[in-house]
């Protein structure tokens, strides 16, 4: 070990002079997103390399995620094999509404699914060792277990919507089809933010971890039916509190041609990449929150 | 030992970065705690972790920091780290505040949990260096010779492809030493770095860090309940209590503060009535078997002369003082003067 810090002592000692760094600027947000999204792909490719050690058992979960997932759509088609509409809504409409929510929330699922972890971690202390290290908590905790067979939902979300788009009986605009990448992307960033404020709070509240699966895998099921089949409180919460319709419901329903349930302005359609950047920011700040009170009380 | 508790409040805060290279001035951390009285009611109430600690560990010098359960020992590690903010006091390591930048700071040093492992519990030992070569954007030059020295001197040769979940205790202990290591840390943290480890594996840490210290210059701060690890590796040795630091110097003065004994533990030929020598005094007494105790500054080796030469002696064997008793002593001597 004779050489192991040799060659940092000179370099040290002068960085460690008379107030140079007494009051050092933390870094900027920019830089940190940049050390983030970094430590993220590194941490998220090692887990990858490591599924993709035992192919034939991905190929298996991952199909078993497909198959799993899917089975919500079979429920679906039950309920359409006994009546011919649902809130008033065909089967390619209520396709159209599943598999755009089931392709916004998988992508957010498979993009940091395993953040309803953070309770256990903070229980049992390893939260830590992630605090030792040089990048962005977040980061790596959103990393942690990639799981690739997620893409398993994804792709069922994506199989039932392209159905839908091939059997739905709508007049295509421009619009609406630049609408349906918008609302995808946007939907999987509300999503995710969903995901972030829901470990935030479980700095606070260590066994919340199935309060955030009822708002992340709850809401998913939720904006799998039309707004229509629920009632009016229901669907106000889901537009202005949790502002998860704005996942699928407003750009799916202008898409569609429908009117909204609650009196919204059309043009509230084409809001939810607004949504999505106010959500991810408002989550940022909750999960800032989350882990200053975690360093200030350690539990 | 009073000086290093009271520094002058009034001094340059970096007259000499390497003297100064861990500085602590008057930290503190206070918790709230709430407790639950009744179905909605909680009670508040405030709890003192540390308490004003001030101390100053040089570049590269190996500090020992003990102290019973609850004392405030991994508080000031958390707070050294970075994973924790201070409640009060100024604190640097390296010059930097740990709270403020702890991804800086955490470039700059290694950490190794006792308890918990830093490592991907599902993932081969090897997969987590490579992630901390990239994480800590380790040259990849000194990632392979770093890496190539741990796995020889620490024994890894054959664990690098087990999962971190299959290790033993003490492999586990000695991976993540070497993860500690593999970014050349200025500074040194191990949290109870020996404990529940069986006796070789213990002697292999040991003789690693005395060497990493002795070599490299690594300062290196050792929370521990194992006085032996202070003894074998620590010049210095810090007592933390109630928050607060009891006592600062060296390992031999601890023991005359604290007064504290080395028992001898003899085994006879036969049954004999408690023995007469000079600097010990008896105990105990069990059929043939006694037990001696004598200052834990005096060295063993004239009492066992003075018994084997008067008495059969078949067996013998040295019990160190345990931290708790030296502590508890000292308490009790400050309570008395």
């Amino acid at each position: 070990m004779a050489e192991l810090l040799r060659h940092e002592k000179g370099q040290a000692g002068d960085l460690a002079g008379p107030g140079r760094l007494a009051d050092g600027v933390p870094d900027r947000p920019l830089d940190r997103a940049r050390d983030g999204l970094r430590a993220y792909r590194m941490i998220a490719a090692m887990w990858i390399r490591s599924t993709m050690a035992y192919r034939a058992s991905f190929a298996m979960t991952a199909f078993g995620n497909l198959a799993a997932t899917a089975l919500d759509f079979v429920a679906i088609l039950l309920m359409f094999s006994q009546v011919d509409a649902l809130g008033g809504y065909r089967l390619p409409e209520v396709a159209f509404l599943y598999g755009a929510s089931s392709t916004a929330f998988g992508l957010a699922d498979l993009a940091i699914g395993s953040m309803d972890r953070l309770g256990r971690r903070v229980r049992d202390g390893t939260l830590d060792t992630l605090l030792v290290r040089p990048a962005p908590v977040l980061a790596q905790v959103a990393a942690d277990r990639f799981a690739l067979r997620r893409l398993g939902r994804v792709t069922q979300g994506l199989l039932i919507l392209g159905f839908a788009l091939l059997a739905l009986d709508v007049t295509w605009t421009p619009l609406k089809v630049l609408l349906i990448p918008l609302m995808l992307v946007s939907g999987a960033a509300i999503f995710m933010s969903v995901f972030i404020a829901g470990a935030a709070f479980q700095f606070l509240a260590q066994d919340a971890s199935e309060v955030q699966n009822a708002f992340t895998y709850g809401g998913n099921t939720l904006l799998q039916y039309p707004p229509s089949v629920f009632g009016k409180d229901l669907v106000r919460g889901a537009t202005f509190l949790v502002p998860i319709a704005f996942v699928n419901w407003l750009p799916g329903l202008y898409v569609l041609g429908r009117p909204y349930p609650l009196d919204l302005p059309s043009w509230a359609a084409f809001t939810p990449p607004l949504v999505a950047v106010a959500c991810c920011a408002l989550a940022g700040l909750a999960w800032r929150a989350g882990l200053r009170s975690y360093r200030s009380t350690g539990s | 030992m009073d000086t290093a508790l009271n520094p002058d409040p009034d001094r340059d805060p970096d007259p000499d970065p390497d003297a100064d290279f861990i500085a602590l001035d008057g930290i503190e951390k206070v918790f709230d705690v709430r407790k639950k009285t009744g179905f909605l009611r909680r009670e508040r109430h405030q709890v003192r972790a540390v308490d004003g600690i001030t101390f100053r560990v040089p570049r590269g010098e190996m500090v020992g920091y003990i102290g019973p359960n609850g004392a405030g020992k991994s508080t000031t590690i958390k707070m050294l780290t970075g994973i924790l903010t201070p409640s009060g006091g100024r604190l640097r390591v390296a010059g930097i505040d740990p709270a403020r930048e702890r991804t800086r700071l955490a470039r700059r040093i290694g950490v190794v949990f006792g308890q918990r492992t830093t490592l991907w519990w599902d993932l081969p030992l090897i997969d987590s260096y490579r992630l901390m070569h990239r994480m800590y954007r380790i040259p990849d030059r000194r990632y392979a010779e770093n890496l190539d020295r741990c796995v020889q001197l620490l024994d890894l040769g054959e664990l690098l492809d087990v999962p971190v979940r299959q290790l033993s205790l003490g492999q586990r202990m000695r991976g993540d030493i070497a993860a500690a290591l593999l970014h050349d840390p200025e500074v040194l943290y191990l949290d109870e770095p020996t404990i529940g480890l069986d006796v070789v594996s213990k002697a292999k840490v040991r003789t690693f860090l005395r060497d990493l210290n002795a070599e490299s210059g690594t300062t290196v701060l050792l929370t521990t309940h194992d006085l032996t690890d202070i003894e074998q590796l620590c010049k210095r040795v810090m007592v933390i209590d109630h928050g607060r630091l009891m006592y600062d110097g060296p390992l031999a003065g601890l023991h005359e503060v604290g007064e504290s004994e080395r028992t001898l533990v003899v085994d006879l030929e036969r049954e004999l009535p408690p023995l007469e020598v000079e600097s010990a005094r008896v105990v105990k007494v069990e059929g043939p078997r006694q037990w001696l105790a004598f200052p834990a500054a005096a060295s063993a080796a004239p009492l066992v002369a003075a018994v084997a030469a008067r008495y059969p002696l078949v067996d013998l064997s040295v019990r160190e003082p345990d931290i708790e008793a030296v502590i508890a002593k000292m308490y009790a001597d400050r309570a008395t003067s």
